[in-house]
């Protein structure tokens, strides 16, 4: 439980000004002047980097676990991989994840 | 917006963003539930549980200010982790300015509210395949996409903190967040230097966890970055 001396709306208003701040840096501050290609070229692969390096430890070590591999989230994380690369399509690779999950956890349970 | 667009034009790209967008509802629902059920629970009201979800909407943050609340950290530091946590969106921002940045300035403030992982990787992809289109197509694709995501974020985290543990565990909300993640950016994968991104991410993100404050996402994703550019720099014939 948290204590009641914690001051949760100072935290909640440093979050909501800090968070919107961070993500308006550049869309505000830069608007329309050109990046170089350097930068451009960098920027590129954000989505390819920070997702997989978000998710990877999210699947090896699920926090629902405690911690440790479990073979019905790993096998459905490399479902969706698998489904997502070879049909180039965010839906089926979702469907293969849930599939993956309710008839492992379905039978496991 | 450098030539003036049909308004048949515009409505179209805000159907594409809603159309787009709308397999998310399925994802950021449960993962808004799980919120609402771990904050209530931490001891969090109603108001503070909805205030966090409407204010700061980034689910791996507001999770991490509840944990550290309930570890007794001292304020300071839930602040810096849970912020440092949404630091990636800094990238977002930086990588979605090339097509959003001449946008109005009330668009761009609002663009960044509504940023999240869905919003960018989402649109990030759209705009990279389709860089000809306007800026005022973009920016309607992009709140297409975000405009039935976040009610749905407000939503399931109310859903959530109401029903508390009510919830059972064998639902694993929990195994839906990676699942939704990886359907993001799996068909992302379309050339070798953005495969060796990933496998440079991956690898790097496994292997420096145990960096305090998220740091180890942070290196992982410059140096995924910095070898995808790499290779496209010296191999542009591969990107194509």
């Amino acid at each position: 439980m948290i204590s009641p001396d914690m001051p949760v709306w100072l935290v909640i208003a440093a979050l909501a000004i800090g968070t919107f701040l961070i993500r308006f840096s550049f869309l505000g501050l830069i608007g329309d002047r050109p990046l170089p290609d350097w930068v451009l070229r960098h920027l590129r692969y954000t989505a390819v980097t920070v997702i997989p390096a978000l998710v990877a430890p999210l699947l090896v070590w699920p926090a629902a676990t405690g911690g440790t591999l479990d073979p019905v989230r790993l096998t459905a994380g490399l479902a969706a991989l698998a489904t997502g690369y070879l049909l180039r399509s965010t839906i089926w690779a979702i469907l293969a994840g849930i599939t993956v999950i309710a008839i492992g956890l379905g039978f496991a349970g | 917006m450098t030539q003036p667009q049909k308004p048949t034009d515009q409505t179209a790209a805000i159907w594409r963003g809603l159309r787009d967008g709308a397999p998310f509802q399925l994802i950021v629902t449960p993962f808004a539930i799980v919120f609402g059920v771990v904050a209530s629970e931490a001891g969090l009201d109603l108001l503070e549980v909805m205030a966090l979800s409407i204010l700061v909407i980034a689910g791996a943050s507001q999770l991490t200010a509840v944990q550290l609340m309930i570890d007794q950290a001292p304020v300071f530091m839930v602040v810096f982790a849970s912020l440092a946590v949404n630091m990636r969106m800094a990238m977002y921002s930086a990588a979605l300015t090339p097509h959003l940045g001449s946008a109005r300035l009330w668009q761009r403030a609002l663009a960044a509210y509504m940023m999240t992982d869905h919003a960018y990787a989402l649109s990030a992809i759209t705009f990279e395949k389709e860089a000809d289109r306007p800026t005022a197509w973009k920016v309607r694709y992009y709140f297409g996409v975000m405009v039935q995501i976040l009610p749905m974020w407000y939503l399931g985290t109310y859903v959530g903190a109401v029903l508390g543990n009510a919830i059972p565990p064998s639902f694993a909300l929990d195994a839906m967040v990676p699942v939704a993640f990886i359907a993001i950016f799996a068909p992302a994968l379309r050339t070798v230097a953005h495969i060796a991104a990933a496998f440079v991410a991956i690898v790097l993100a496994l292997s420096l966890a145990w960096l305090p404050w998220s740091l180890g996402l942070i290196v992982a994703a410059f140096a995924g970055m910095i070898v995808g550019a790499e290779i496209e720099r010296r191999k542009p014939e591969l990107i194509a």
